[in-house]
């Protein structure tokens, strides 16, 4: 099969590779019809993630159509239409039993490699790093899935691909994120990022019941969809004070919560950039924590600072004493995506939410290598990128 | 060793000192000229110190810096005969060297002595999602540990409380033994190889009830007396630097197939490497 492969940063080539086989009792196989590119897949090509390999297969936003089954799935069959959750998750320990999927005790077996770096190990993602299992990921044109009778979402015949693909991963992510904000009737959000995570943020805190979402960026064409088809306020930050305008905004208050949607891969104009890109290039620190920490100081006293970007090791100058003295809550995490499947399902059902506004880029698998560039340079008004590996 | 780091620093500064301002040590311990003498006596001095802190056991590199003592202590006692060295602080130099040696037998004898009676032991513990009776059967059932123990290849029930293990090493080779169990209640097994095992070794597991009835907190010890020679070296090779991470990756596995029926793998999955399949 053809599959998107690192070979090392900036080096993606699509190769002919062996199809996946079934390797455990509760395997699938997947051949995929629609895959795509995810924001935290550029922290990969940027060469931010330790213990990637030269060949390791990426993608983990995936969905299609069931081809094999191992003899321990019991609850699909084959021909079964899925979509594929990004967090791998067993079902039966400890966490998966209290519904934290991402903090599956048995499905990454490289546990003691994110041990060394994080203290405890997450659970295993597909095609993000030998620190997560390093498990092949969905940018090919089949996937083995474990623990599929546990993962993979049947969804109906009359939605399309387009409109269930991201509940694998960015639509729960923003969801989830906006839930964390525990949001309360008039409350204010902030939203630092407008791509595909930042979207879906804006729609969920409204669909939770924000008053006005504030959503922060540079990029005119990401700024305008978070406007008009999000239905949010915007703060270009080139052009703005993003602290001073927010409290123009808030009465000097401040948002009610704050989402960073933007993660370890920030820019922003000033020194303070310069610093952290300087740092993080000589490995001093791995994220630039900017949106972070403009986000914590900008919250307001006793709210909840809520972030779906992705970090990956130490990051310098957090504002450890706002937090404390002014009593912020940080919630965070890698996406419970099985926990919000079925939920998120019936809102884009019942036309509560159409994903597929992001959608800019619909390409083929063999273009991967490219689109990773446009979407880095965020060129051609890129957003989302789609791909039909077969 | 803690004394034994010690010394290694205490080598490189000595060595920087000699390195660096030849003339002005040269003077302290009463030598004059011999700049590029105790120049390279400085580089032997930092090299000495710097293995002595890279080695984990340090047994090589300490007796290294007795010899090296010996040719310090030559050269000053050399230095005596010489017209032009001042024989009283000459003589506290050679008295501190002399002081430093001792230091460095005492320190590399404790070494060499630690070295050969070395037990190796581990305890590594898990929390199972399942109650401490699921867990001892399964462990119980000891045909089954090679699901969970990676290098184990069998093990065949062949008395009561006798049983004989195969464990396979690189390059298909074999380490054997017999072993009985020497404790077997619901919260504890024990065991312990047989005379004539190609390596001595003991284990236990504890089943403990997690409070809340949050499942199982495993506790499993592991002892084993690395024998010399080739099976020595075989065992090395298998358990590593670090037995205690072999173990707690076995306990890692067995808490995946008791709750989840498989353990997790990418081995033989897809990827665009050319020869490795994993």
């Amino acid at each position: 099969m053809k599959a998107n492969c690192w070979y090392g940063k900036h080096d993606l080539q699509i190769r002919d590779v062996p199809d996946p086989k079934i390797l455990n009792p509760r395997d699938a196989i997947i051949k995929i019809t629609l895959t795509a590119i995810c924001g935290s897949d550029l922290h990969l090509y940027d060469g931010y993630i330790p213990t990637m390999r030269h060949g390791d297969i990426l993608g983990h936003e995936f969905m299609g159509e069931v081809v094999e089954l191992g003899s321990g799935v019991h609850n699909l069959k084959i021909g079964d239409r899925v979509v594929v959750p990004f967090p791998i998750a067993c079902g039966n320990c400890f966490f998966c039993e209290r519904q934290m999927f991402s903090l599956c005790e048995n499905s990454n077996p490289n546990a003691w490699m994110a041990e060394k770096l994080w203290g405890h190990s997450p659970c295993g993602i597909f095609g993000y790093s030998h620190l997560v299992g390093g498990y092949a990921g969905g940018q090919a044109q089949y996937a083995r899935v474990p623990y599929a009778d546990v993962g993979p979402l049947k969804v109906p015949d009359e939605l399309t691909d387009e409109q269930v693909l991201f509940l694998s991963d960015i639509l729960p992510t923003g969801y989830m994120a906006a839930e964390q904000c525990n949001i309360q009737p008039g409350d204010t959000i902030a939203v630092w990022g407008c791509g595909p995570v930042g979207q879906f943020a804006i729609k969920s805190a409204y669909l939770l019941g924000a008053e006005r979402v504030i959503a922060i960026d540079r990029v005119p064409e990401r700024l305008r969809m978070a406007r008009e088809k999000a239905g949010a306020v915007t703060i270009n930050y080139e052009e703005a004070n993003v602290y001073d305008t927010l409290m123009e905004m808030t009465g000097g208050r401040g948002p009610d919560a704050c989402i960073d949607a933007v993660g370890m891969e920030a820019h922003m104009p000033g020194p303070l950039y310069a610093y952290d890109r300087v740092k993080q290039a000589m490995m001093l620190e791995t994220g630039r924590p900017i949106a972070l920490r403009e986000a914590i100081m900008a919250c307001r006293n006793g709210g909840t600072v809520s972030v779906p970007g992705v970090y990956g090791g130490l990051i310098d100058k957090v504002p450890f004493g706002s937090i404390m003295n002014r009593a912020l809550t940080i919630k965070t995490g890698q996406t419970h995506v099985h926990r919000y499947l079925r939920p998120l399902l019936e809102r884009i059902q019942n036309g509560q939410i159409d994903p597929t506004f992001i959608i800019t880029h619909r390409l083929r698998l063999e273009d991967a290598p490219e689109a990773f560039e446009t979407f880095k340079n965020k060129q051609d008004e890129c957003v989302k990128v789609v791909m039909r590996p077969n | 060793m803690r004394g034994a780091r010690a010394l290694g620093w205490f080598s490189i500064g000595l060595g920087a000192a000699e390195l660096l301002a030849p003339r002005q040590l040269g003077r302290l311990i009463g030598v004059r000229g011999h700049e590029m003498l105790i120049r390279s006596m400085g580089a032997r001095e930092i090299a000495a110190g710097i293995a002595v802190l890279l080695e984990k056991r340090p047994v090589r590199s300490m007796t290294g810096r007795v010899a090296g003592d010996a040719v310090d202590l030559a050269l000053l006692g050399a230095g005596l005969n010489s017209s032009r060295t001042e024989k009283g602080k000459l003589g506290g130099a050679i008295g501190a060297v002399a002081a430093v040696t001792a230091l460095d037998v005492l320190c590399a004898v404790k070494l060499r002595n630690g070295a050969s009676s070395n037990t190796i032991r581990t305890v590594q513990t898990i929390a199972v999602n399942r109650s401490p009776e699921d867990c001892y059967r399964f462990w119980r059932n000891l045909e089954s540990l090679p699901r969970f123990m990676k290098h184990l290849e069998s093990v065949r029930v062949t008395g009561d409380s006798r049983s004989h293990w195969v464990v396979t090493a690189p390059a298909g080779q074999k380490v054997e033994w017999d072993a009985e169990l020497i404790q077997d209640t619901p919260n504890r097994i024990a065991w312990r190889s047989l005379e004539g095992a190609d390596v001595n070794n003991s284990g236990s597991v504890e089943f403990e009830s997690a409070p809340g009835g949050r499942g199982t907190i495993v506790k499993a010890c592991i002892e084993y007396d690395p024998p010399g020679g080739k099976t020595g070296a075989l065992i090395a090779k298998l358990f590593g630097e670090e037995p205690s991470v072999q173990a707690k990756m076995d306990l890692r596995r067995f808490k995946a197939v008791i709750e989840t029926g498989e353990v997790p793998t990418i081995e033989g999955q897809s990827s665009g490497r050319v020869l490795s399949s994993t």
